[in-house]
């Protein structure tokens, strides 16, 4: 099955072809099942690479699959080529399943779109981009599908394009991205021109054998990688993208921040984890952006009010926590992340979409209440995503990745004391804003009549998110609660454990730990229940108090970096190219069109309406011609 | 019967399309312009004849006589636009109209 691999990403790019081709002609029923069948045919093509993993292993290093060569220009010969190893796989894997849930619950959540094909088509676009991303063997053919997610979320989020709002998002998450983009390239042009190859794991074993720990190049190379990550996974300094990519339907949300898109950039760190090895200066970037990030994004997500604006900010802060994890050197542990986060924030939006069906398009979690008696269908699926991403101790997958990533956060040779108090209050926050949009939305007096109930193609997604969200994380158990680490083992051929050779046996101090991140999980859910269920009157007094009021306005704009970057970037920009308007180099185009303009008007005035004209310019060519027959 | 000359007759029928020609792009009255068209055409008829009796073949005689109906109808149907033109304008100068102006 492997010499296959590359009907995996070929499937979806083809489902788009059809859709794109037929330009909406196809009936409604058709062209959704083409889109969700061509990403489940995909599934089930990772599905079998599984099986045959299973049956004999890779082989050590990962299997490439050279399909052909791209060009061949002066030594420079990449190819066309796919790459599997089990961090491949593993994201493959991720990402096939959990889109083909999210196109299967479009299939009948926009069923009333009337750009119903063009939506599958972008979506089978996104997923085919998201798989080249993940399987590419070197790192020009990863920018391909690391722009093709790019281009699809900008075609997303602008998916009802005309609103001014909507079109607006779409080119700021374009532009934001894009930022980041260059960074990579130029760290990608870098790499080449030292080491010769842009070839992944050949590109890691030079970069392995030819520098030492804190040289220049390698640290300007990660750094540089680490910019266009920041930049596709919504990490300060360049997140104010995605809450406004809330813009788009409610399953472009879930696919962005679940299976596409945000989460390239962890795997484009953990994919070149050798590189940053050598940099620890960036690595310590890393875990501090992250860190810095989980919490912003936890204090901007306890000021929205929009169900869809709190999920987005708490993906940032949740990609934060994976940044953390590579940042201390816990590969593994950012990836089992990667995927818990990637079953319940799924869950969560695909949840979310049903109360936003079902409240006629009301966003406003005030708006809402009481949703836990009249929409079950939703609340139930809601409230266990919701219980995994504050990682409720022991019964949900959340824990045990979050768990993990705050171990090593501690305990790792990287990690250090305040990066895990960092991650422990971004646990606090996590609790306190998702069980904030719990008991608001869900619990409390109905205020709307629930307009539509979901039917099978919606519901069955949620029940298998909701059980993959409860024990998916049963892959990896922490040594003192029944010890099983299938995941890192897993892992181990790709990525190197965080503690290095000599893992310190863990003594009491993890299970305090342990002890301490159960605490702050169910006091957080308790806090929450206190102020925002039962309405307290001590917080009603401090949220209509001044400075209540000026900080929850502060924490509803994210903390302000959109009103920074408009004064410190857009407005000067702005400026500056209103003073340049006319420069230099300027004025040759605006020659051109002169020139050209000139030329209209000098043809338009022989257009003189007046027939004796025309008859008298007839004339004087037929005697023209006439002169240079006879004369030559 | 006296042969006749075909310079004489070329050179003739060339003054008579010059002077088609010539009225066409000066007169501006529509009636006029048509009759001068009629000019040029006959004298595109008498080359036909010239060449005929030059070379004493009935082929320049057929072609003439092509040339007259062709003349008949396209008469016919510019005394039709001219009357609508009269019509619109209330004028017969042709270059009030001009709305093709680029």
């Amino acid at each position: 099955m492997l010499q296959y691999a590359w009907l995996v990403p070929a499937l979806p790019l083809t489902g788009f072809l059809v859709l794109a081709l037929t330009a909406s002609r196809l009936p409604k029923m058709v062209a959704g099942t083409i889109g969700t069948a061509s990403v489940g045919l995909s599934m089930l093509a990772v599905l079998a690479i599984w099986v045959q993993v299973g049956f004999s292993p890779l082989p050590t290093g990962g299997y490439t699959l050279v399909l052909w060569q791209w060009m061949n220009v002066g030594g420079f010969t990449p190819t066309i080529s796919l790459y599997v190893d089990h961090l491949a796989l593993i994201m493959m894997s991720v990402v096939t399943f959990v889109s083909f849930l999210i196109h299967l619950y479009s299939h009948e959540y926009m069923e009333d779109d009337a750009s119903y094909s063009r939506f599958f088509a972008y979506m089978n676009l996104f997923v085919g981009s998201m798989l080249i991303l993940v399987m590419a063997a070197n790192l020009l053919f990863f920018y391909v599908g690391w722009e093709g997610v790019g281009l699809c979320s900008y075609l997303l989020i602008g998916f009802w394009y005309d609103s001014a709002d909507f079109d607006r998002a779409a080119r700021k998450a374009f532009i934001v991205t894009r930022i980041g983009d260059t960074a990579m390239a130029i760290g990608f042009f870098l790499l080449f021109n030292a080491l010769g190859t842009l070839n992944i794991q050949e590109l890691m074993h030079r970069a392995a054998a030819s520098w030492t720990v804190g040289q220049g190049m390698a640290v300007a190379g990660a750094a540089l990688i680490l910019g266009g990550a920041v930049g596709k996974s919504a990490q300060f300094p360049l997140q104010v993208w995605l809450p406004d990519a809330m813009a788009g339907p409610t399953p472009v949300s879930a696919l962005i921040h679940a299976a596409t898109m945000v989460t390239a950039g962890v795997y484009i760190i953990a994919r070149t984890h050798v590189l940053f090895a050598l940099a620890p200066a960036i690595q310590l970037l890393v875990a501090i952006i992250g860190a810095l990030t989980l919490l912003i994004a936890g204090f901007s997500a306890l000021g929205q009010d929009d169900i869809k604006r709190i999920l987005a900010y708490s993906t940032i802060s949740q990609i934060g926590y994976m940044f953390l994890a590579l940042g201390v050197g816990a590969w593994a542990a950012a990836i089992f992340h990667l995927m818990t986060h990637a079953f319940f924030k799924a869950l969560l939006f695909l949840a979310a979409g049903v109360v936003i069906h079902a409240m006629d398009g009301e966003h406003d979690i005030f708006k809402m209440g009481g949703l836990r008696k009249t929409l079950k269908v939703a609340f139930w699926p809601f409230l266990i995503g919701s219980a995994a991403l504050t990682a409720l101790p022991l019964i949900t997958a959340g824990y045990y990745s979050k768990d993990l990533i705050l171990w090593e956060a501690w305990s790792s040779p990287q990690g250090a004391w305040w990066l895990w108090v960092m991650g422990i209050v971004g646990a606090l926050l996590t609790g306190l804003y998702i069980f904030r949009a719990v008991f608001v939305a869900f619990f409390g007096k109905p205020q709307r009549v629930v307009a539509h109930y979901p039917k099978g193609r919606v519901v069955i997604p949620l029940l298998v998110l909701s059980f993959l969200s409860i024990v998916g994380g049963f892959v990896e158990i922490p040594p003192n609660l029944g010890d099983i680490d299938a995941f890192t083992t897993f892992m181990a051929s790709v990525l190197p454990s965080a503690q290095g050779a000599a893992e310190p046996t863990p003594g009491l101090i993890l299970a305090w730990m342990q002890i301490a991140a159960g605490l702050v999980a169910l006091g957080s859910i308790a806090i929450a229940a206190f102020l925002f269920a039962r309405r307290a009157p001590l917080f009603n007094m401090l949220a209509r108090s001044r400075g209540g009021r000026a900080l929850k306005q502060f924490w509803a704009v994210g903390c302000g970096f959109d009103w920074v970057y408009l004064r410190a970037l857009k407005r000067p920009y702005r400026r500056l190219s209103w003073l340049d308007r006319n420069d230099i180099v300027d004025s040759f185009y605006t020659g051109v069109a002169a020139l050209t303009r000139g030329f209209y008007y000098m043809l338009s005035a022989t257009q003189t309406g007046r027939i004796r004209w025309y008859a008298a310019g007839i004339a004087a060519g037929m005697v023209t011609f006439l002169a240079l027959a006879v004369w030559k | 019967m006296v042969a006749i000359v075909p310079s004489y007759g070329i050179w003739l029928a060339g003054i008579l399309f010059a002077i088609g020609m010539a009225g066409l792009l000066v007169r501006r009255n529509i009636v006029f312009m048509l009759m001068c068209i009629e000019i040029m055409l006959n004298a595109a008829g008498l080359v036909f004849i010239v060449g005929g009796a030059r070379w004493g073949q009935a082929d320049g005689q057929v072609l003439f006589l092509l040339i007259l109906a062709l003349a008949a109808a396209e008469v016919a149907i510019g005394l039709a636009l001219i009357l609508l033109f009269h019509r619109r304008y209330q004028t017969l100068d042709a270059d009030a109209a001009s709305r093709m102006r680029g």
